[in-house]
């Protein structure tokens, strides 16, 4: 049975900067992450691969350079990585990116019984948390959000419970496999890979499938898919900071006139 | 008839002995190669000092004692040969000697023998009253002190006899021997010489070669094995660690005895169990799991055990070993909670008298942990994934390391233009207490008008953490990114504020092929104060200062003077100095990767060091090191009350500054 984790490489936000004139962000010589959330994703799918037995398959739509996000997940133990990579999917949103790893996961069902897949809750790029859900619609999956614990899982009866981390409580909800679950940090602890297995990670095949394999409607996938786009993004706009008094040789006398300035404008009391 | 005996008791002993000492040693070759035969000249100088010198040995109390055993043994090593040759061939002895020559040798012996007697009855009596480490009263130790006195008492009895005989001239007469044979006059005894002569020889011979065969299988195996080790011995500071080559098929670390190096293995039969590396650990002084000796004694006992299942299966390499040298701290193997707990501070390897080196072999056992197992402390995988991905500890934006110099004007390094590039280091650049270190820093280069530029958002970690923690993979990606930068940008000369970037740059890098001039800022600011480009006014404010040494800086690089003269110049009056400084001086806590991990177990080693400090009633304690300031700071904070600063030695030399030399404000 199938452990599948679905992960995104993305810019490592601290460092993205807007440029102000296009608008754009500027991913010039940013280095890119696995998407947070989808580590332990990933995690959890090797656990169950450690635990139960399943074949782990790690999941990610995107550029050709994304390569580098599921070599490393195959230095972390996964048994097959799958990059689906075609110009025909640039510029897609959430729905027209869930066609295209809904149509990934079914083509793997073909080969082998699907029994979970793994997404991060959302990525810190995009933050819609659309695209986990969007799978298993399309799939017909159980969709379990937000989940901090696996309870149980039951291959014979195939059915799966789980804990649901939401707002000042938690659900304990039982599904059938196969489930599409996404998960909260609190989940797990990601592991480290070993050296050898980074080693071998190095020379590893990650297979590569583009529109060819998937054979999709281009009006499905991609931009022509989607049905909303990023008009423009931009940092919110902040009033300019002042400097008060002479930090640096009369740290005393700032910190007064500070407090002078904060008293003064009733942010605080004395 | 008595002969044949001799002879049939003497070749069974030596054959038995050979043998043993054979089989012993022969496992060291299980090891790994390492080259210990370079420089052989001072090699010999070196074991000429402090294995037959006991220069390490004398240097502690009680040390005195066991030179004296020593030196002893040496003289008495030429008395016992003779003893055996001529038990043998009686013709060949000393009494065949011209007379003056052979009454020197009988009354140096003489004196020798007491000497040695004294000294193992002060030992045995030290031992009781004051055992050098919990647990050192052992039967093992008291049998072998017993043997040592038996055997001198054996050689007066005999002696004695000889000279009541008429054998030894009493002319010439040993003092002790001579006093013997006048007691032996007043007893019984005097009516059987011969037999009483007998029964001290035999006791002699027997003590004797049964000490001889006993020494393999205790730890006295060291009188074999120490002279050698000092022979051996790195000569190089054990300031960095080898590197590894990461090919498909390696094992990483060392998780067998066949992972370390063979003098990693001798090393563990020269140990005397002096207990002097536990008594200066600062893990195992504040209850931690880790004990520097007995990580070498572990390390003994494993080759032992996996020894012979490694001879049962007659060299089959491929064979499971039996036990592990990381486990849950049993016979032969160190608790992984031992190993994290090491500060690399190499206080150890600074008193082991047979120069012992403690530090590479945990360092192996981590890198095993970490690189093949994937097993470490919680707290080091965000270390880890914050290195690889951005270059510092912290996880800080690369963007915002040049934030702390906003407000200042530097430059950035250009080679040919900018004599220094400054080094900064990740907690010069990010961590708050210490960016007013690099800021004051810059203060004082500028008074002195030194040329330097920065990386600025450039720079990168130097590893020392990680190399240090055992993630030599890690280590090796960054240091060949910092190596090819620095090389791209022709960097030649470097000054660092953080001991952990000093000794990277300066002893790791080199095994990349970067040879960097590194200088500390307290050796640049000595060097400016005496060429008299810095005007210090003397200021008063720093009060009675007390000075910590850095474990990178000083143990490790021996840079123990320029901070003390920088100090004494600036201030004008002498450092303070706590009870433990300089090689002695007491880690603060966070070296060797511990900067990065919870203390869970004991009290906090900073804790210990703050007290000693404010001992002194210092109004600054003076570091030179970023993790020295942090452990500083937590620690004082800790201590109600007290009003005593910590500052680093830029800041201490900031504060001397004429006014007119600051650079103007920025505001």
């Amino acid at each position: 049975m199938l452990v599948i984790a679905c992960i995104k490489q993305v810019p490592d936000t601290t460092q993205v900067q807007i440029d102000p004139v296009t608008n754009t962000l500027i991913r010039d010589g940013i280095p890119f992450i696995i998407n947070p959330y989808d580590s332990h994703a990933l995690e959890e799918s090797l656990r169950l691969k450690d635990s139960h037995g399943f074949k782990a398959v790690a999941l990610s739509m995107g550029p050709p350079n994304a390569e580098a996000t599921l070599r490393k997940a195959l230095a972390l133990g996964v048994d097959r990585s799958i990059l689906l990579s075609d110009r025909v999917f640039g510029g897609a949103d959430t729905l027209s990116t869930s066609n295209v790893i809904a149509a990934a996961i079914k083509k793997l069902g073909e080969q082998e019984e699907v029994g979970i897949v793994f997404c991060g809750k959302q990525t810190i790029d995009g933050d819609t948390a659309q695209v986990g859900p969007g799978i298993a619609v399309r799939l017909g999956y159980s969709q379990l959000t937000l989940v901090d614990r696996i309870e149980k899982i039951d291959l014979v009866q195939k059915t799966i419970v789980v804990r649901r981390k939401l707002e000042g409580r938690y659900e304990i909800v039982e599904a059938r496999l196969p489930a599409m679950i996404t998960v909260v940090r609190e989940l797990n602890r990601p592991r480290y890979p070993t050296v050898p297995m980074r080693l071998s990670s190095a020379k590893a095949q990650v297979e590569c499938w583009s529109n060819e394999q998937l054979q999709l409607d281009v009006n499905s996938v991609g931009l022509k898919g989607s049905p909303t786009w990023v008009s423009r993004i931009f940092s919110p706009e902040r009033k300019e900071g002042e400097i008060i008094g002479d930090g640096m040789n009369d740290p005393a006398g700032a910190a007064s006139m500070l407090l002078d300035r904060l008293i003064d404008s009733d942010m605080l009391a004395v | 008839m008595e002969h044949t005996l001799f002879f049939a008791i003497l070749t069974l002993s030596l054959s038995v002995f050979t043998f043993s000492c054979y089989r012993k040693l022969a496992l060291v070759s299980v090891g790994t190669n390492e080259c210990r035969f370079d420089r052989p000249v001072d090699r010999l100088k070196g074991m000429l000092v402090y294995a037959f010198g006991q220069k390490r040995v004398v240097s502690r109390p009680f040390g005195l004692n066991h030179g004296v055993i020593f030196w002893a043994f040496l003289v008495l090593a030429l008395a016992n040969l003779e003893f055996l040759v001529s038990g043998l061939f009686p013709m060949i002895s000393f009494e065949q000697l011209p007379a003056p020559l052979h009454g020197a040798l009988l009354f140096l012996c003489d004196i020798c023998s007491l000497a040695t007697l004294v000294a193992v009855s002060i030992a045995a009596l030290r031992r009781t009253i004051n055992p050098p480490f919990a647990g050192a009263r052992t039967f093992e130790a008291y049998f072998i002190l017993a043997m040592i006195g038996t055997l001198m008492l054996a050689y007066f009895g005999l002696n004695g006899v000889r000279i009541a005989q008429g054998i030894l001239p009493s002319t010439s007469a040993p003092p002790v021997s001579n006093l013997v044979a006048g007691l032996i006059r007043t007893t019984p005894a005097a009516a059987h010489l011969e037999t009483a002569g007998n029964v001290f020889w035999w006791i002699h011979a027997i003590v004797l070669l049964g000490f001889m065969n006993f020494l393999p299988y205790s730890k006295h195996m060291h009188i074999l094995t120490a002279i050698p080790n000092v022979f051996l011995r790195n000569m190089e500071k054990c300031n960095t660690q080898e590197r590894e080559t990461f090919q498909e098929g390696n094992s990483f670390g060392a998780a067998t005895v066949e992972g370390l190096s063979w003098k990693d293995l001798l090393d563990s039969f020269s140990c005397t169990e002096c207990g002097r590396c536990q008594q200066s650990c600062p893990a195992a002084g504040t209850g931690k799991a880790l004990n520097p000796r007995e990580v070498i004694h572990a390390i003994k006992e494993n080759l032992l055990q996996n020894g012979a299942v490694m001879e049962k299966l007659s060299g089959d390499v491929e064979a499971e070993r039996e036990i592990s040298l990381i486990g849950n701290g049993d016979r032969g193997n160190t608790r992984e909670a031992a190993l994290w707990s090491c500060t690399s501070c190499g206080a150890c390897m600074e008193v082991c008298p047979v120069f012992i080196e403690h530090l590479p072999k945990i360092v192996k056992m981590r890198r095993y942990l970490v690189q093949m197992e994937a097993r470490f402390p919680e707290e080091l995988l965000n270390l880890f994934e914050n290195m690889e991905q951005r270059s510092n500890p912290w996880g800080m934006a690369p963007s915002e390391r040049s934030k702390w110099s906003s407000l200042l004007s530097l430059r950035p390094f250009e080679a040919g233009v900018t004599e220094y590039l400054l080094f900064v280091g990740c907690s010069g650049a990010f961590d708050a207490r210490n960016k007013q270190v690099s800021i004051a820093l810059t203060r004082v280069l500028d008074a002195a008008g030194v040329s330097y530029g920065v990386l600025g958002k450039e720079e990168r970690c130097c590893g020392d953490s990680v190399r240090r923690l055992g993630n030599e993979y890690l280590f090796d990606q960054m240091a060949n990114e910092s190596v090819r930068q620095f090389l791209a940008k022709g960097v030649t000369k470097v000054i660092t504020q953080c001991p952990h970037c000093f000794t990277t740059l300066k002893n790791d890098y080199r095994q990349y092929g970067l040879e960097l001039e590194v200088i500390h800022h307290s050796e640049l600011i000595s060097d400016l104060i005496k060429a008299g480009r810095l005007e210090t006014s003397g200021s008063a404010e720093p009060g009675r200062v007390v000075f910590h040494d850095s474990c990178y800086l000083g143990r490790h690089n021996d840079v123990y003077e320029a901070p003390r003269e920088v100090l004494r110049m600036v201030t004008g009056q002498d450092v303070l100095e706590m009870g433990r400084s300089r090689e002695n001086a007491f880690c603060c806590g966070a070296g060797g990767g511990r900067m990065w991990l919870e203390e869970h177990e004991g009290t906090p080693i900073n804790r210990n060091r703050v007290q000693e400090a404010l001992a002194q009633q210092p109004e600054t304690v003076c570091v030179s090191c970023p993790f020295c300031m942090t452990m500083f700071e937590d620690g004082i904070k800790e201590v109600p009350g007290s009003t005593t600063q910590v500052r680093d030695i830029a800041e201490v030399v900031a504060l001397s500054l004429q006014p007119s030399l600051l650079p103007p404000s920025t505001s």
